[in-house]
C-alpha cells in the first residue's frame, strides 16, 4: 500500500515548568493509515534521538482509552477531531497526506506544565480525595446481596463512573471548569444507596476542594462534554447543583 | 564463567507459612496464629506498598486504614492509572447466587486444574474463600456492577469453567475496581495515612546487610530526576507483571519489571519465569510502527467462527473466498468445542495455520474471526447489543467493519504466572519483602484462568498483605527504621550510590541505538524463540543470543537529555536494561523445563494429537531461581508441590 502520508507537526516544546515554551515544527514522513496518533510520536521521537535532540515527552501508558494518561490538545482539540476518542486511540487515516497538525498540552492553570505536553493533573486526584470515596474500611462490608440496587440507578451510576480522569474537560472549557469531572463522581456515588449516607457532605466537600485549586466556573458552555472521550452527559453537572443546593441548605440548618 | 545454562540445583525450598491440617481450616487458623500489632504501636511504623494497581492501592488503603503510616509510589502521574484499569472481562467469586453448583471447594479445583497442577494448594484456597468477601467489599464501596432487573448482581461464564460466577461491569471491570481501591487510597491520603508518590519509580531495594531484611527503597523522582531513599519497616511490591519482556504485548506501554528483578537480585528468588500466557483474540500487528496490542475480548468466541483460506497465499477479500475453500480448523480439529478450546489451544492452532502460509492481513500472521453466520441467524441487532463496544474499538483501530468483513485476529502475550517466590504469607525469601498481586508467582501454576487476575490481585491487597504484615512487625517486634542507625544508613547510602552509578551508565554510553530499538528487537526475539511454541533448539539460540543482545545494548545505547530532568528515554532504558537480564532466566527456566504445562508448550513434549503433555515425575515442582550475578549461571531451588485434595489428570478437549 503506498498511501503513505507525510506530515507536518507543530508540537509544543517546553522544557521545565518555569521555562518558556514555543511550537516547533517537525515533518513526520511514511505516516501509515494504520499508526495511531501516539504512534506518529513515536516516529518522530525516534528520529529526534537518532539526531541526539530531546524527544517530546507525553504522557500515555494504557494506548486502549481507558488509562486518561493521554492528553494531547490536536489542532485546538482535546484529544483530537474524533468524537469519544482518546489521543492514543485516534487513527491517522482520519488526516490527509500534507496536513499540518498543532499539537499542544492540556491548558488550564490548575494543570501547569511539566514538560512540553505533559501537564500535573494532581488537583483531580485532590478532589476525589476530599470525599469522592464511600468510607467501608476493608473488612466491614456487609453480604453484596443485602442491600439490592435498582438496574437503572447500577446503570446510571456506571455510566458517569466510565470517566478515566484525563482532564480533557477542564482542557475544553473557555474557563478551564472541573465541573464535568466532579460531577460525574458525585453522580456515581450518590446515585447508589451505599453512598446515600455521605451525599450530602460528599458534594459539599468535593465542590469545596475544586474550589480551592485554580479552576474556573462553570458557565453553562457545554464544551466538555463535547470533548468528554467518555461521553459523560452535561445534565451531571446541573444534578451536582441541584444537591448543592440541597445540601448547603441544610448544613446551614443544622449549623455544620 | 560456566555456560549459563549450566545451572546448579540448591536446597531444596518449602512454604513454612501455611498451617497444615484440613484445607478449609488454613485460612482461619493462620489468621487466629498470626501476631498482632498494638493499634497504638501502629503509627510508629511505616510500611512502604510500591504499585497502586488493584494488588497496590488496595494494601496501601487497608493498611492506612489500620493505623500504618503508609508510603505508597507509583510511576504514573495519578495512581488511578494503573495497569489494572484496562481490565475489561470480569472478576470471579464463588458465590453460587445462580445456584448452579458453584462453592469455594469448586472455584479452588477449577483454579488448580486450570493451573495444570503448577500452583501450590493452600493458596489457591484461600483465594477461593477470599473471593466472597471481595465482592461484598467492592459492593460496600461503590462499584457499579451489572445488575439483573431485580436489583441483584449478574454474573457471567468464563473459559475453563462450568458455572456462571464472572461478576462484571460492562467491559470495564478493572477500571471500576481500580476506582474503588483508588477511592479507599485517595482518602486515606486525604487523611494523612497514606503519602503519595505519584511519578516516581523504585529503582532498588534497601536490604541491611547484618540481618538480610528489607528495609527500604531507592527512588527516582520522575520529575526533577532526584534519587532518594525511603526508609520503612517492612517493604510490599505491587508492581505488576513482566510481560513486556516480549515487547508487544496488551500490557500497558510502562508495564515493567525493574522492581522485581532489582529484590531478585539482592537475593528474592524468582519463581516459574517461563509460565506466560498468550491471549488467542488480539487485533494483529499492522506494521513496524506498532507499539502495543489491543485485546478482543474471548467472549467474542462465543458466536465468531474461526477459519483461514484453505489454499496457502490466498488474497482474495473474504467476501470472495467460497464456503469449500475456507477451513473452519478449530472446528475441524476440536470438534466437541470448536471455536471455544481453551486459551493456549486457540493461540497454538492459529500459529500453525499462519506458519503454514494461511494467515490473513498484513505480513500474513492473522486469522478470521467471522460474525457472518450468527449475524444471520440472530440478526445483526443481537450482536450489535452483545458486543458493539467491541466492533466499535475493532474498526477504530482497523478501520475495517466487522459486521461485513471477517475481524482478523492473532495471540498475543497477556499475563505473566511466574514472578516472585512467596510463600502462604506473600512473604519473599527477603524477610520483610511482601510480593502481591501480578508481581508473585502464587495462585496460578501454569496458566490462569481469565477473571482470575482481578480476584487475586484484591485477595492479596484487602486481606492477606495486612494480616501478613502485621504478623511481620508483630512477630519480629522489630524498632521503627531510624536514618541515624549507622548500618542501614550503610545500606542506605550503598543502594542509593548504585542507583545514580548506573543512571549516569546508561546516559554516557552515548552510542547510537534507543532503548526502544533494543526492546523491540528483544521482543521479537521472545516471540520467536520462546513464544507460544519453544523447542530445545529455539531456546538454546535465545541463550545465545540475547548476551549479545545486552552487550550491544551497553555498547550502542543513546539516551539523549539528563538525569535531572523528567526524560522518558532514561525510564525507558532502565527497564529495557532490566529486561535484557530477566529475559536471559526466562528462557533458561522455559529450557530446563522439559515439558509442556499450561502456558509453556514445548514442542518436544506432546501427545500424538499435538497436545500439551505434562511430567508429573520430573517437573511436579515450583522453579525458583536465586541470582548469582549477569549473565551468570542461577541456582535453582525447587518447592515440591503436593496435591492433597486434587489428583492431577490430564486436560483433554478433542
Ligand atoms: C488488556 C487486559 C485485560 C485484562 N482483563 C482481565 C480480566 O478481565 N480479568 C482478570 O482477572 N484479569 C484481567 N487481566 C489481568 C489483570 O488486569 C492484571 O493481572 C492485574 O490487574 C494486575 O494487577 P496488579 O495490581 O498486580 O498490577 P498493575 O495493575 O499492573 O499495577 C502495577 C503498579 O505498579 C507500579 N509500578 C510498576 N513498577 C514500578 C516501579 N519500578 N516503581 C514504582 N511503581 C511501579 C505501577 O505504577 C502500577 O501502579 C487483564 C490484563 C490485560 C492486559
Ligand atoms: S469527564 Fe470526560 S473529559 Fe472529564 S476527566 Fe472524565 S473522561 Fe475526561
Ligand atoms: S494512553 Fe491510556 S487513555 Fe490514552
Amino acid at each position: 500500500m503506498s498511501d503513505l502520508m507525510e506530515l507536518t507537526l507543530r508540537v509544543w516544546r517546553q522544557p521545565g515548568p518555569d521555562a518558556d515554551g514555543e511550537m516547533r515544527t517537525y515533518t513526520v514522513a511514511d505516516v501509515s493509515p494504520d499508526m495511531s496518533f501516539l504512534e506518529v510520536l513515536d516516529v518522530l521521537n525516534e528520529e529526534l534521538a537518532a539526531r541526539g535532540e530531546e524527544p517530546v515527552a507525553f504522557d500515555h501508558d494504557c494506548r486502549e482509552g481507558i488509562c486518561g494518561a493521554c492528553s494531547l490538545v490536536i489542532n485546538g482539540e482535546p484529544h483530537g477531531p474524533q468524537k469519544r476518542t482518546t489521543a492514543c486511540q485516534l487513527h491517522m487515516r482520519h488526516f490527509a497526506d500534507g496536513d499540518v497538525i498543532d499539537v499542544e498540552p492540556w491548558r488550564a492553570a490548575a494543570f501547569p506544565v511539566v514538560r512540553d505536553l505533559v501537564v500535573d493533573r494532581g488537583a483531580l486526584d485532590r478532589i476525589v480525595g476530599a470525599g469522592g470515596y464511600i468510607t467501608a474500611p476493608t473488612g466491614s462490608a456487609p453480604e453484596a446481596h443485602a442491600t439490592p440496587v435498582a438496574k437503572d440507578a447500577a446503570d446510571e451510576a456506571f455510566t458517569a463512573a466510565a470517566c478515566i480522569g484525563c482532564g480533557a474537560c477542564v482542557a475544553a472549557c473557555p474557563n478551564a471548569s472541573a465541573m464535568l469531572f466532579t460531577a460525574a463522581k458525585i453522580k456515581h456515588l450518590n446515585v447508589l444507596p451505599q453512598g446515600r449516607p455521605e451525599a450530602g457532605t460528599r458534594v459539599l466537600d468535593m465542590v469545596a476542594a475544586m474550589d480551592a485549586e485554580d479552576f474556573g466556573g462553570c458557565t453553562n458552555v457545554g464544551a466538555c462534554a463535547t470533548a468528554c472521550p467518555k461521553g459523560i452527559p452535561v445534565d451531571v453537572i446541573t444534578e451536582m447543583n441541584r444537591d448543592w443546593l440541597k445540601a448547603a441548605a441544610r448544613s446551614r440548618k443544622s449549623g455544620r | 564463567m560456566s555456560a549459563y545454562s549450566e545451572y546448579r540445583v540448591g536446597e531444596p525450598i518449602a512454604d513454612t507459612r501455611s498451617p497444615g491440617g484440613p484445607m478449609n481450616d488454613r485460612w482461619s487458623q493462620r489468621k487466629f496464629e498470626a501476631q498482632l500489632v498494638n493499634p497504638a504501636n501502629r503509627r510508629h511504623h511505616t510500611v512502604i506498598v510500591v504499585g497502586t494497581g488493584l494488588a497496590g492501592a488496595s494494601a496501601a488503603a487497608t493498611l492506612g486504614e489500620q493505623g500504618y503510616r503508609v508510603e505508597s509510589f507509583c510511576y504514573q502521574d495519578s495512581p488511578r492509572r494503573a495497569h489494572s484499569i484496562a481490565a475489561q472481562g470480569g472478576i470471579n467469586a464463588a458465590k453460587n447466587y445462580r445456584n448452579d453448583g458453584d462453592s469455594v471447594q469448586r472455584l479452588f479445583h477449577d483454579t488448580v486444574k486450570g493451573g495444570d497442577f503448577r500452583a501450590r494448594e493452600s493458596n489457591v484456597h484461600r483465594l477461593a474463600e477470599i473471593s466472597l468477601q471481595i465482592i461484598d467489599q467492592c459492593v460496600a464501596q461503590g462499584v457499579p456492577f451489572a445488575r439483573e432487573y431485580g436489583g441483584l448482581l449478574n454474573t457471567r461464564s468464563f473459559g475453563g469453567t462450568q458455572v456462571s460466577r464472572t461478576f462484571y461491569a460492562a467491559g470495564q471491570t478493572g477500571q471500576q475496581l481500580l476506582l474503588g481501591a483508588y477511592q479507599a487510597l485517595e482518602r486515606q491520603i486525604a487523611a494523612g495515612q497514606v503519602t503519595m508518590h505519584p511519578r516516581t519509580e523504585m529503582l532498588d531495594l534497601i536490604v541491611t546487610p547484618q540481618d538480610g531484611r528489607a528495609r527500604g527503597i531507592v527512588t527516582r523522582d520522575l520529575v526533577t530526576g532526584k534519587v532518594e531513599r525511603h526508609l520503612a519497616d517492612a517493604v510490599v511490591l505491587c508492581t505488576g507483571g513482566y510481560g513486556n519482556v516480549f515487547y508487544l504485548t496488551t500490557n500497558a506501554k510502562g508495564c515493567n519489571a525493574t522492581a522485581i528483578w532489582r529484590a531478585h537480585r539482592h537475593g528474592a528468588l524468582l519463581a516459574n519465569p517461563c509460565y506466560t500466557q498468550i491471549h488467542p483474540t488480539c487485533i494483529p500487528v499492522s506494521g513496524d510502527h506498532q507499539s502495543k496490542l489491543t485485546l478482543m475480548s474471548e467472549s467474542l468466541r462465543n458466536d465468531g467462527r474461526v477459519w483461514v483460506p484453505k489454499a496457502t497465499g490466498d488474497e482474495r477479500h473474504p467476501g470472495q473466498i467460497p464456503e469449500d475453500e475456507r477451513d473452519y480448523y478449530l472446528e475441524r480439529v476440536y470438534p466437541a468445542f470448536g471455536n471455544l478450546v481453551p486459551r493456549d489451544i486457540a493461540s497454538r492452532a492459529a500459529k500453525n495455520v499462519c506458519d503454514e502460509g494461511r494467515g490473513v492481513g498484513p505480513g500474513g500472521r492473522g486469522v478470521y474471526l467471522d460474525f457472518a453466520d450468527a449475524i444471520e441467524r440472530l440478526g445483526r441487532k443481537a450482536i450489535e447489543a452483545r458486543y458493539g463496544n467491541l466492533f466499535e474499538m475493532y474498526e477504530r483501530i482497523t478501520g475495517e467493519d466487522p459486521y461485513t468483513r471477517p475481524m482478523r485476529i492473532y495471540p498475543a502475550i497477556h499475563y505473566t504466572m511466574g514472578g516472585l517466590w512467596v510463600d502462604y504469607d506473600l512473604q519473599s525469601t527477603i524477610p520483610g519483602l511482601f510480593v502481591a498481586g501480578e508481581a508473585n508467582f502464587s495462585d496460578h501454576g501454569a496458566n490462569r484462568l481469565g477473571a482470575s487476575a482481578l480476584m487475586q490481585g484484591l485477595a492479596d491487597g484487602y486481606f492477606v498483605v495486612p494480616v501478613s504484615v502485621n504478623n511481620y512487625l508483630g512477630e519480629t517486634r522489630i524498632a521503627p527504621a531510624d536514618p541515624a542507625d549507622p548500618a542501614l544508613a550503610a545500606a542506605a547510602d550503598a543502594a542509593e550510590a548504585g542507583v545514580r552509578e548506573r543512571v549516569e551508565r546508561l546516559l554516557a554510553v552515548d552510542g547510537d541505538r534507543t532503548a526502544d530499538s533494543f526492546h523491540r528487537e528483544l521482543g521479537q526475539l521472545m516471540w520467536e524463540l520462546c513464544g507460544m511454541e519453544r523447542t530445545e533448539e529455539s531456546l538454546t539460540e535465545a541463550l545465545r543470543r540475547i548476551p549479545a543482545l545486552r552487550e550491544e545494548f551497553w555498547r550502542r545505547l543513546k539516551v539523549p537529555g539528563g538525569p535531572e530532568q523528567l526524560n522518558q528515554s532514561l525510564e525507558k532504558a532502565g527497564r529495557v536494561a532490566d529486561f535484557l537480564e530477566l529475559a536471559e532466566l526466562l528462557v533458561l527456566d522455559a529450557l530446563h523445563r522439559e515439558e509442556s504445562c499450561g502456558g509453556h508448550f514445548r514442542a518436544e513434549s506432546q501427545t500424538p494429537e499435538g497436545e500439551a503433555l505434562r511430567d508429573d515425575e520430573r517437573f511436579s515442582y515450583v522453579a525458583a531461581w536465586e541470582f548469582a550475578g549477569v549473565g551468570e549461571p542461577p541456582v535453582l531451588h525447587r518447592e515440591e508441590l503436593a496435591f492433597v485434595e486434587e489428583k492431577p489428570t490430564t486436560r483433554s478437549y478433542a
